[in-house]
């Protein structure tokens, strides 16, 4: 019977190793879906918050959606979805193709769909409390519509909407032990195969959510440090 | 020469009408989602089957029931726990305080799929100890242990609610209460809690919501819930509408939860109205 030391060891007694590399996956999955998901977000807010009504419509369609689905489910559209209907647009030119999908990319557009509805709301909220006359103050000194929003709102928008996205990037975080079901080897999956294997499940996954509970901690330092780099909201001014 | 005679009369321009940049795209946003929701009616309309809907439709009722009673159960029990812990939360005693923050933190910090795993799978490792204690028959069922991982994670997110909503009730409160010669029972029952209560309610909402999103995760411990039902069918019949059902259910219940929660919020906030 190897103890626990051994099992959790790097190399080929133990499991460290294995683990490492599902820790690798998670956090590049992660760093992977931030960037689009912010993007999304972003354009969402702006649609949201247009004098335009279908484009408001349009934004509140997606938001409805998309935080209304479980996240498994999501990811299950997106990853048995797309290879259906990828397969059914192949095999207009080739009978015979058969599609594969990605599963890190089918969980990277599903963690970022769901992360960019809930964005956006975070930015509607922080456009909202930008009072109107930095629009018109920037107006004033002939500034473009981009120049303003660039210039003037976005340095002040990240500021109010960084707590919200701090806690939705902890989510996104826990959100991507979804893809072990869709079988990437992610951290839970791969201390999954280890518990299978050795028969030490509470032993793998109790180190599991310990490796879930570091990342959340080295994340909260990341986060104050943007946090102090863009001045925080609390910082006197 | 009076100041109105400079002014011509002339209407002002009229707005810059017609169709913008931001119309048009505006517009073909949202005829994209009409086509998708029309795909969305021609390809369910078209693989319609009978024989499949009288197959498995009823397992899609008892996989309904099963997900809300997992939830409702879990957020009763959830709240029940919640209530020590905010106190734990709240109170001066070093040692409680630090118990229930790791509490909190570690089930607010790990993926709900890693503690249900931690749960379901890794207490199997202690079979010999829990068959001695007499328990193994409630962590033998996958159906048990999802109500005891989810109720020990909500409980946590419920107690920062209970702790935020209490101490967002001014201290004046409690002071004019105990100046009246109020019990401490009394004051959080009479004068804090419904004053909590308004604060509360829609982060309780929220958590409600992200409980049934939450719950499809029990499927992949064997649990046939909706989520569980939809994976059973969908390897069965290789059927795409299978998840397609799925997702308009759980559609339709959290856009039903929403409204009934902002109506609530409506009449709970009547006297705040003016």
């Amino acid at each position: 019977m190897p103890s626990a030391w051994t099992l959790l060891s790097w190399g080929p007694e133990g499991w460290l190793d294995d683990i490492a590399y599902g820790v690798l996956v998670t956090v590049s999955l992660a760093l992977a879906t931030l960037p689009v998901g912010l993007a999304i977000g972003f354009l969402i807010a702006l649609a949201k918050q247009s004098k335009e009504p279908s484009l408001r419509l349009a934004g509140n369609v997606y938001t409805t959606i998309f935080r209304g689905l479980p996240e498994l489910l999501t990811l299950f559209l997106v990853f048995f979805g797309g290879q259906i209907g990828l397969q059914r647009l192949f095999q207009i030119f080739d009978p015979n193709a058969t599609v594969d999908v990605n599963a890190f990319v089918s969980g990277m557009i599903a963690l970022g769909v769901v992360f960019s509805s809930y964005a956006s709301e975070v930015f509607l909220s922080a456009f909202r409390a930008i009072p109107k006359g930095q629009y018109e103050g920037g107006y004033a000194v002939g500034l473009t519509n981009w120049q303003t929003m660039r210039l003037v709102v976005l340095p002040q928008l990240v500021r109010i909407a960084l707590p919200g996205l701090a806690n939705l990037w902890l989510i996104l975080l826990k959100d991507t032990a979804l893809v072990s079901a869709v079988g990437l080897s992610d951290i839970l999956r791969q201390t999954s195969i280890a518990a299978r294997v050795t028969k030490h499940a509470f032993l793998f996954f109790g180190f599991a959510t310990l490796v879930y509970l570091v990342l959340a901690i080295v994340s909260s330092f990341g986060i104050s440090a943007v946090e102090r780099a863009v001045g925080g909201r609390d910082e006197r001014r | 020469m009076s100041a109105a005679d400079t002014i011509d009369d002339e209407p002002p321009p009229p707005s810059a009408a017609g169709w913008t940049r931001q119309k048009i795209f505006g517009h073909a946003l949202v005829g994209l989602w009409g086509l998708a929701g029309a795909g969305l009616v021609w390809f369910l309309a078209t693989s319609w089957n009978t024989q499949l809907f009288e197959k498995y439709g009823p397992g899609y009722l008892s996989g309904l029931g099963v997900t809300l009673s997992l939830v409702a159960v879990s957020m009763v029990i959830g709240a029940i726990l919640s209530v020590p812990i905010a106190y734990g939360r709240m109170s001066r005693n070093p040692v409680l305080s630090w118990l229930a923050y790791a509490y909190v933190y570690f089930f607010r910090g790990t993926p709900l799929l890693a503690q249900t795993f931690l749960v379901y799978y890794g207490l199997g490792e202690f079979r010999p100890q829990l068959q001695e204690l007499g328990l193994w028959w409630f962590f033998r069922e996958a159906w048990y242990c999802a109500i005891f991982a989810f109720s020990l994670n909500t409980a946590a997110y419920q107690a920062e609610m209970l702790r935020g909503a209490i101490e967002s009730v001014p201290r004046g409160q409690w002071e004019g209460a105990a100046s009246l010669g109020l019990h401490r029972l009394q004051i959080m029952r009479k004068i804090i809690l419904p004053q909590a209560a308004i604060v509360a309610l829609r982060p309780y909402g929220n958590e409600l919501i992200l409980m049934v999103k939450g719950s499809a995760i029990v499927s992949i411990i064997t649990v046939y819930d909706l989520m569980g039902i939809t994976r059973f069918t969908y390897s069965r019949t290789f059927d795409f509408q299978s998840y397609l059902w799925a997702a308009i259910i759980y559609l339709m219940i959290v856009e039903t939860l929403r409204h009934a929660i902002e109506w609530i919020e409506r009449r709970l906030t009547r006297h705040l109205k003016r």
